[in-house]
């Protein structure tokens, strides 16, 4: 895609983007022939063909934010550079602190006054960097926008939202208050609103957050702006509705042909939407190109690093994570040199010296910031074969391999959990003012499913399936309100406490949250010495420095307290609690999705090296269906309190048989550009139904793809009859009254 | 749009329901702080006493049929005197005071006394107090924040005795300075004051001023710290920064949106001061003469007058109750999350 590449200001092409030679991967492309696609591109306006020509609508250049003064100075973000043109989407990632958020607040001028901030934002032509207010105002909504991340604050709770968008528009145009009502119902209707006309009357809390955001972005091209920032945009959000809100900001960007900055951790999403990528480390850019060229051809480790420490949700079969070793610097203590060096498999004594500048590698628009950049193989070097070497590196250890051991057929192993029918109901209270039960919470309604010894079964799903409820009452060991629990072949509605507590000992628990899950007021030693002692332990010293060692932490550590460590090591402490009284069943709840890339994958690695190890048995909680596919041997997938489907991981990801599994693989972006452009979307429409009030029969049909193709009797069985799950082939099972096997990852 | 008006009128319903429980709720609260008030006065206030040290001697007899005609004989059983007290009160008589008048006919003319002296003070005072409060927040740290919050708390530590009388010396000096009777300061009018409707007017103005100084002093000592802390709360919130994204001008977005939602909790505290303050200024009404509510209870009790400190402790319990259900509605009315449940 090197015609996509532009060059950055005051480096022209030297080949003037022609002639480029083919990059392998477009050879038989999967957007069908080069010409036509190019000659698509130039119809259309806005898009990156055009923009090749086109001036930058935004330029940034060498900008530094600086919080505080004196020693205790933090320099957040530090020269970054970067241009947008007119149609063009460049995706800017990195883990958090990386300044990558605080970098847009600085180009909308929204920082708080006692943030300095120097260097250069030119938008259209104008140096709105440190501008007067009034200056400022007149281009914020109008020429350049922002949506931020979280769409459930960001709007003001007591207005109505079309009030809200028509507002942005009578900021910057003289229109008569009708008019700017009239243009706000247009606008939600563009942004794919139901019902435009009514819901521009309700307020923000009677909107779901995929629709909050739907309306920030009807707020922010209101006054077709040139530039929308997008911070984080989908990160709040349930993966489905993400891809909606994804289709939304490219209908956007059709629309207003504006350029777009999309800020985002997840690879994926900016390998479906952008056209160049900038890569954020430590308050720098170390890595900006177009994004097949950074995908495929990275030269900085630390972009080769967050590619390979991502679980893949289309790779079957088990390749080990390569986690990016140690934790990304504190912008108030940077390294001196390269703030990558002392985290990089590749570091020489050169990297320690000074911070390599942002250079062009061969591919024209392509830059790196790393000294080897050049060495990084000139032509290709797959993630793979830098991951190859940095295995070889120092970050080996705990991340080699887990080899599956060879272990006897399903059936001949113990069953260490069976949940049967389990219910949970809440009753629902409503109002503040006016607060009674207006109903029932279906948060679990008859889930079944079984964990055998050694074995992982992942239970996912999108926020309100209930996953995180069935966990909780498996945690309770008391009688469930229906269905039954077994743990380890009892029964928790016959338990007495004495037996209650012997099971308790066998069935640990990891929270999502490693910070709130540890007593900030105890060390780590009496984090751990705890469930011993209550246990009846006699010394517990060297179980802890046991238990350290095993999680790959330093047992000199243990007189540390949790804030001591980062929230990858805090999890490690957490590991090791529920370890500490060796478990045969751990219930893992969303353990990763706290932490960063990099680090997530050293904490999945342990994860799967002490399952093998000790002989553990896993439920592993989580909405990330990547990871899941990673850990997990089997998979349930939950939807509005029922299990939709059920079965071994590479079985259900590779040929899911309900709609709604195959919509929710669907739905995942893939950190592989040329595949995710290739993709074809099952978008659902709508929210979630609320749990208060599930459809009758099936409870997916009013989302399902396939529902909408079925004749009359066929709907009117998805609606009458609700569908169980039923055996699909060897240890799957699919509750769909219409289901068939298709592959869409 | 059937359905939508269908809702509508369900809601409607189940709000007209919502308020009759909780007026009922209120009620029974009114009747059980009403009770309890009469109990105890009966038990501890003698009013006997109002009889004994006379020259000449009343003839003991003379009193108790006095005593018995109020009511408010001891001999009586205490639960006697309070079931007999309490039928009058269900026909609506409070009973009659020590010295032989209905409390009623005072009840209606000491609250509209009352209630001239509050409505100003309290208006002027929780306004200045929010827009101190606000202006404090949105420049947190700097000089009119600092000053502010040294004044408040200057404020709130004087009682309110002390700062009434410093109140009057300065309008004192103040009209030796300027030669006239500017500020009054004793009563709510200058007795027998001949002029039409405008000089009566200025008369009470002038009277009022001084009062309502006092009150709102220590209002806007309130307020403005209570209206700070909301204020700080929103200025940060990511619809703020929604509205600058916008284009909105600072000082515009402050107003629209943080403002407005940060009214919330201080205009449902309005109604709540509204209905401490309707017996709650007794110091003021003491020191400036002025006869509400607030003087009465106190005069009452030296004079140990029970059905009057029951008939005031009814009032007051009333006006509690009234004022709370008067926030629960504001608050209703000025969130839409808890409107449109």
């Amino acid at each position: 895609m090197s015609e996509r590449g532009e060059c950055p200001a005051g480096a022209p092409s030297r080949d003037g983007h022609v002639l480029r030679p083919e990059p392998p991967e477009r050879a038989g492309g999967a957007r069908g022939p080069r010409a036509s696609e190019r000659a698509e591109r130039e119809r259309r306006p806005g898009r990156p063909g055009a923009a090749v020509r086109a001036e930058p609508v935004l330029r940034v250049s060498d900008l530094d934010v600086t919080f505080g003064s004196g020693t205790g100075a933090v320099r957040a973000v530090r020269g970054v550079s970067y241009e947008v043109r007119p149609g063009e989407v460049l995706g800017i990632v990195g883990e958090s602190g990386s300044g990558k958020s605080v970098t847009s607040l600085a180009v909308m001028g929204l920082l708080p006054p006692h943030a300095r901030v120097t260097g250069s934002v030119r938008l259209t032509g104008h140096e709105i960097l440190g501008a007067p207010e009034k200056t400022l105002a007149a281009f914020r909504g109008k020429t350049i926008s922002m949506v931020f991340q979280d769409p459930l604050s960001a709007l003001t709770p007591v207005y109505r939202v079309g009030d809200q968008i028509a507002e942005a528009v009578r900021i910057h145009r003289r229109v008569s208050g009708e008019q700017a009502a009239r243009r706000a119902v247009d606008l939600l209707d563009l942004v794919g609103i139901p019902d435009p006309a009514r819901r521009a009357r309700a307020f923000p809390h009677e909107f779901s957050g995929g629709m909050r955001q739907r309306v920030m972005i009807a707020m922010a091209i209101a006054n077709d702006p040139d530039v929308i920032i997008c911070d984080e945009p989908t990160t709040a959000l349930d993966v489905t509705i993400q891809a909606q809100v994804l289709e939304v900001l490219k209908r956007a960007r059709r629309e207003t042909g504006a350029a777009i900055v999309m800020i985002t951790h997840d690879l994926g999403v900016v390998a479906g939407i952008a056209d160049r990528v900038l890569v954020m480390y430590a308050g720098r850019a170390v890595e900006v190109g177009p994004v097949d060229e950074v995908y495929y051809r990275s030269r900085m480790p630390y972009t080769l690093g967050l590619l390979g420490s991502i679980p893949r949700l289309d790779v079957g079969g088990r390749r080990p994570l390569v986690p990016i070793g140690g934790n990304p610097p504190s912008p108030a203590a940077l390294p001196p040199g390269c703030p990558f060096e002392p985290r990089c498999p590749m570091a020489v004594p050169r990297c320690a010296e000074a911070e390599p500048p942002l250079e062009e590698v061969d591919a024209p628009g392509h830059l790196a910031a790393c000294v080897r950049a050049g060495e990084i193989e000139a032509g290709g070097s797959p993630p793979a074969r830098v991951q190859r070497a940095e295995t070889g590196g120092r970050t080996a250890g705990p991340a080699a391999a887990p080899e599956r051991p060879a272990r006897p057929a399903r059936d001949g192993r113990e069953v260490v959990l069976a949940v049967k029918d389990l219910v949970k109901h809440h009753p629902l209270m409503k109002g503040t003012l006016f607060r009674r039960r207006v109903g029932t919470v279906r948060a679990v309604d008859g889930v079944s499913f079984d964990v055998r010894e050694g074995e992982t079964l992942g239970l996912v799903g999108e926020s309100g399936c209930g996953k995180t409820t069935a966990l909780m009452e498996i945690l309770e060991l008391a009688r469930p309100q229906g269905g039954t629990i077994t743990v380890l072949g009892r029964d928790t509605s016959a338990l007495g406490a004495r037996e209650r507590m012997a099971v308790r000992r066998d069935m640990q628990v990891v929270f999502q949250d490693p910070l709130a899950s540890l007593d900030p007021r105890m060390t780590v030693y009496d984090i751990l010495a705890e469930p011993l002692r209550t246990h009846g332990t006699g010394d517990p010293g060297p179980r802890i420095r046991d238990l350290l060692r095993l999680v790959g932490l330093d047992p000199g550590h243990a007189a540390r307290y949790p804030q001591d460590f980062s929230g990858g090591q805090r999890q490690r402490v957490g590991i090791a609690r529920a370890l500490a009284l060796e478990p045969r069943l751990v219930v893992l709840d969303e353990p990763v999705s706290a932490l960063d890339v990099s680090i997530q994958a050293g904490v999945i690695n342990l994860l799967e090296g002490l399952k093998s190890r000790l002989g553990l048995s896993y439920l592993f909680v989580a909405h990330d269906l990547a990871v899941v596919r990673h850990i997990a041997d089997r998979v349930a997938v939950m939807y509005l309190g029922r299990i939709a489907e059920t079965g071994p991981v590479d079985r259900v990801y590779d040929s899911p048989a309900h709609p709604y599994t195959r919509a929710l693989l669907s739905a995942i972006p893939l950190p592989d550009p040329e595949r995710e452009r290739a993709r074809r979307r099952v978008l659902l429409e709508g929210d979630l139904p609320s749990p208060a009030d599930p459809p009758s029969g099936c409870r997916f049909r009013t989302r399902c793809p396939l529902f909408k193709t079925l004749d009359e009797s066929g709907r009117r069985r998805c609606a009458d009859e609700e569908p169980q799950v039923r055996p699909f082939g060897e240890d799957h099972g699919v509750s769909c009254h219409f289901a068939e096997r298709l592959n869409v990852v | 749009m059937a359905t939508d008006s269908g809702r509508m009128t369900a809601k409607g319903g189940a709000m007209a329901g919502f308020l009759l429980r909780r007026l009922l709720n209120c009620l029974v609260l009114v009747v059980v702080a009403t009770s309890l008030a009469y109990l105890l006065a009966a038990s501890a206030l003698n009013p006997r006493s109002n009889y004994e040290g006379r020259n000449p001697p009343i003839p003991p007899a003379v009193v108790d049929a006095r005593l018995t005609e109020l009511n408010l004989n001891d001999r009586v059983p205490l639960f006697e005197r309070y079931l007999t007290w309490g039928r009058d009160v269900l026909r609506g008589d409070f009973g009659k005071t020590v010295a032989g008048e209905p409390v009623g006919d005072d009840l209606g003319r000491r609250a509209g006394v009352t209630l001239r002296l509050i409505t100003v003070g309290l208006v002027l005072g929780s306004l200045a107090g929010v827009l101190v409060g606000a202006c404090a927040a949105v420049r947190q740290y700097g000089t009119f924040d600092r000053l502010s919050t040294g004044a408040s708390f200057a404020v709130l530590a004087v009682p309110t005795v002390v700062l009434a009388n410093i109140l009057i010396i300065a309008a004192v000096s103040f009209n030796e300075l300027v030669g006239a009777q500017v500020l009054l300061v004793s009563g709510e009018t200058t007795p027998g004051l001949e002029g039409g409707f405008p000089a009566r007017l200025v008369d009470r103005l002038q009277h009022l001023i001084l009062p309502t100084l006092s009150l709102s002093l220590g209002l806007i000592a309130v307020y403005s710290r209570y209206q700070r802390n909301m204020m700080l709360d929103v200025l940060g919130a990511d619809f703020v920064r929604t509205a600058l994204a916008k284009g909105l001008r600072r000082r515009t977005a402050l107003a629209r949106h943080a403002l407005r939602t940060a009214l919330i909790p201080a205009v449902t505290y309005f109604a709540f001061t509204f209905g401490a303050l309707l017996v709650g200024t007794t110091f003021t009404e003491k020191i400036f003469g002025w006869h509400g509510m607030g003087e009465w209870l106190v005069d009452s009790i030296s004079t140990n007058d029970v059905n009057t400190v029951a008939a005031i402790s009814c009032f007051a319990a009333f006006a509690v109750l009234v004022a709370s259900l008067a926030s629960d509605l504001l608050h209703a009315a000025l969130d839409p999350r808890v409107r449109v449940g």
